[in-house]
């Protein structure tokens, strides 16, 4: 079981900068690449690591290989041409990017958002959140040789996505949160449906929680592994789910109250134990909360109203200077965006700070230490990384 | 709120000589700080006020005065208050003083700013490792003075029959046909 | 070159010194060959019809095309009773799904993969990226055309295409390989100067031998 442990006899020596003393030409270490073309890694990316035996002793987090230069895309593009792009810079979780870089667009050009599209908003942030837990826990159980849960979980995702397609015609890249509003409102009977693929996906909760949260395999593998210490949340970073199994109820939901969310009824899902079975059980209940969230938002939702508000002549669209940042609570921690703008028709700089920035880079580097080479996989997706998001 | 923000910078300013704040929103302001007080003024945020949190570290390109704009947004989770610090570095050669001891995360964006602006961190963990990049021999992709366009045209094969309209005279002819 | 790319001597743990050249050591210096058809027609369509009823993919998500490979594999649209299933590693594959744009980084990574697959295989390009470049025609990272650097038996359209797009598409690649046209693997032995002159000049740090299978 991969304990960091504070007795570092055994292990080889910090060097003045920081790296271990491995002196790979003893045949005591093995360099071994995990990625990208790995079935254990999450997504394009790839860890480096140095092994003694099965023990991990270094790992150096590897990515670029999804990099397409997003902010460097936008700053040739538009204010309305880098909306239909944005949402593919996370490939899982795209509303997300689409809420985002329209807040941030919205408050710089001085846009009031009509009601209702704030409401269709925040529904659609909270599906595309269940959507990205249930690839989670889907990976989870996979890393650890249960594929069936997998194969449930993707099958709830697709019931969503028909939802989403039902919404706005598409399965993955929805294109519908657009500065200024939301391309249409709900469809006839869209909150019957909805009822429906929630009642099926809270079943299908029941039976991965019978199956893999009671599974004394998966309970063996996960439970005291890939501890994240309190004292790290700060120095590292970490936001999201992965603070909230260590106690720490940060949420962007409750602290920095956007869209509708002061007016829906939650509390931030937390944990204790803050290792990876207490993180998968948080996000466990976190889909649950998500699907109490879209139940209040349907039953609450104003009945009529616009849902777009009257945007200049998108064509020769010029904001005038200034700076802000978005932030936002997606599946994996705080989402934000970064907008400068200049007074012309193209941002100036736009700065995607997605949460597994920190995650796979800084904190996945010093957590893999000591683990063993079996378990990096479980380690690695336990926090919940994307790739897309790292590199842009 | 925005007395909360106020105070600090008021608290800020008896102690370092910082720029005037400008307020974005209630919980965000944006702070001028000159490269040499960085340092101090983020141990004071983090350590005295509360700013324990940082969110992300970029910079923008102000290519036509000479300059980079480095940003640092520091949060303070508690009091619920974002604040921004801006730090002009001249553009060539462009250096600035690395902050990961203060927080480790920050090497990560130090390594993506050295590889993406050229900004030289002195100090910094693997700085000079390829991060996102492999190979990468020509100008810093994210700067101003780097053409994306023309250099994805250069290097990489096109495939014949794509054609690109520029949205605004497209549309002119679109619904205005014939004039001009 | 890397410096673990370069002659070296290692001192094995029983205390036995030796010399490593990695190039040369670790990798086979033999270059593709074209696969001939079987001796008699009939024989030739047999393979064909084999070959056509087992594909295996190798599972490399090298883009974001990847996202919708996964409900392939579930129950509700189910590439498996098509005999398609999904390989870890790439000597048990035989198709290889180039699953969206291609950054330059991963176009190495994925020239190995694909000279470490066993002929017959084939290549599809999944996305608009893959045939002229999409939403990223202007990105300084991504390739533009994929067939110019591997050889590409078919293209599935879309941004991105949908699981019965690909379910499609699948089926398309399966008539392809019976009526013995889906030669891409050939193709690619015969013009592998080209193929390896375009390859190069777009990956800068050239660290690896010219095919390594």
């Amino acid at each position: 079981m991969g304990l960091f442990t504070p007795d570092r006899s055994q292990y080889p020596a910090e060097k003045v900068d920081g790296s271990l003393d491995i002196d790979l030409s003893s045949g005591k270490y093995l360099k071994l690449w995990q990625g990208p073309q790995h079935p254990g890694i999450t997504g394009n990316m790839s860890v480096e690591l140095t092994v003694c035996g099965d023990e991990v002793v270094e790992g150096k987090t590897h990515v670029g290989y999804l990099h397409r230069g997003f902010e460097k895309l936008m700053e040739r593009r538009s204010f309305i041409q880098c909306f239909p792009i944005v949402c593919r810079i996370c490939v899982p979780e795209p509303d997300f990017n689409e809420y985002c870089y329209a807040a941030v667009v919205e408050e710089l050009a001085g846009l009031e958002v009509p009601e209702l599209a704030h409401w269709i908003r925040n529904l659609i942030l909270e599906m595309g959140r269940i959507n990205s837990y249930m690839m989670y826990l889907g990976g989870q159980a996979g890393a650890l040789g249960m594929g069936v849960i997998g194969q449930w979980t993707t099958y709830a995702r697709d019931l969503m996505l028909d939802r989403f397609e039902e919404l706005t015609g598409a399965r993955i890249y929805h294109m519908f949160i657009l500065p200024g509003g939301v391309r249409d409102r709900l469809p006839e009977g869209f909150a019957g449906r909805m009822e429906e693929t929630l009642r099926e996906l809270e079943d299908i909760m029941v039976d991965v929680e019978q199956t893999m949260f009671r599974n004394a395999v998966f309970k063996r593998r996960t439970v005291g592994m890939g501890v994240i210490d309190p004292d790290w949340l700060e120095p590292y970073g970490i936001t999201g789910p992965n603070a909230r199994a260590a106690g720490v109820p940060r949420d962007v939901r409750k602290d920095f109250p956007y869209l509708v969310y002061p007016q829906l009824d939650f509390e931030p899902v937390t944990g204790q134990d803050s290792d990876i079975y207490t993180r998968a059980d948080v996000r466990r209940r976190d889909v649950l909360l998500s699907v109490d969230l879209i139940r209040q938002i349907l039953a609450r939702m104003p009945r009529g109203g616009e849902v777009m508000t009257r945007l200049p002549n998108v064509l020769h669209w010029k904001i005038d200077p200034g700076e802000t940042y978005i932030r936002g609570e997606c599946s994996r921690g705080e989402y934000g965006y970064y907008l400068v703008t200049d007074g012309s028709g193209y941002p100036r700089r736009v700065n995607v700070r997605g949460p597994s920035y920190t995650h796979a880079m800084a904190l996945l580097e010093r957590m893999i230490v000591n683990v063993n080479i079996a378990d990096v996989a479980a380690l690695m997706v336990s926090l919940h990384t994307y790739p897309p998001e790292i590199e842009r | 709120m925005q007395t909360n923000l106020l105070d600090i910078h008021a608290r800020l300013q008896a102690l370092l000589p910082v720029g005037e704040l400008q307020t974005q929103r209630a919980d965000l302001a944006f702070l001028d700080v000159p490269p040499s007080l960085l340092r101090a003024t983020l141990l004071q945020l983090r350590d005295r006020e509360g700013f324990t949190h940082l969110v992300l570290l970029t910079a923008v390109d102000w290519i036509e005065q000479e300059q980079f704009q480095l940003t640092y947004l520091v949060c303070n989770r508690s009091a619920r208050l974002d604040l921004g610090l801006r730090v002009r570095i001249p553009r060539e050669p462009a250096s600035m003083e690395s902050i990961h001891e203060l927080w480790p995360t920050a090497a990560t964006y130090q390594r993506e700013l050295r590889e993406m602006f050229g900004i030289d961190f002195p100090g910094s963990p693997r700085l000079d490792e390829d991060f996102i990049l492999e190979g990468w021999t020509a100008t810093p992709p994210y700067r101003r003075d780097f053409d994306t366009l023309k250099y994805a045209e250069e290097t990489y094969a096109e495939r014949p029959g794509r054609v690109t309209y520029d949205p605004a005279a497209h549309m002119q002819q679109q619904l205005y046909p014939g004039e001009r | 070159m890397k410096e673990e790319l370069q002659k070296r001597v290692v001192k094995g743990p029983d205390g036995v010194e030796f010399e490593v050249e990695p190039l040369r050591d670790y990798y086979c210096e033999a270059l593709p060959q074209v696969e001939r058809p079987a001796y008699a027609q009939i024989i030739e369509d047999l393979f064909n019809w084999a070959r056509s009823e087992s594909i295996w993919i190798l599972g490399f998500g090298t883009g974001c095309g990847a996202i919708e490979m996964r409900p392939l594999m579930t129950p509700r649209f189910d590439a498996y009773r098509y005999g398609i299933q999904w390989r870890p590693t790439p000597r048990q594959a035989n198709l290889f799904v180039i699953s969206g744009y291609l950054s330059v980084k991963t176009l190495k990574r994925v020239i190995r993969s694909y000279e470490q697959m066993q002929n017959p295989k084939y290549v599809v390009g999944l996305g608009s990226c893959t045939i002229n470049g999409g939403m990223y025609f202007d990105s300084y990272n991504t390739i533009k055309r994929l067939d110019q650097y591997l050889p590409v038996d078919l293209y599935i359209t879309g941004c991105m295409p949908r699981p019965e797009a690909l379910l499609a598409g699948f089926l398309d690649l399966k008539k392809l390989i019976r009526a013995g046209k889906a030669d891409g693997a050939n193709h690619y032995a015969e013009n592998f100067a080209w193929y390896k002159a375009n390859q190069k000049q777009v990956i800068q740090d050239w660290d690896m031998p010219d095919y390594n299978w």
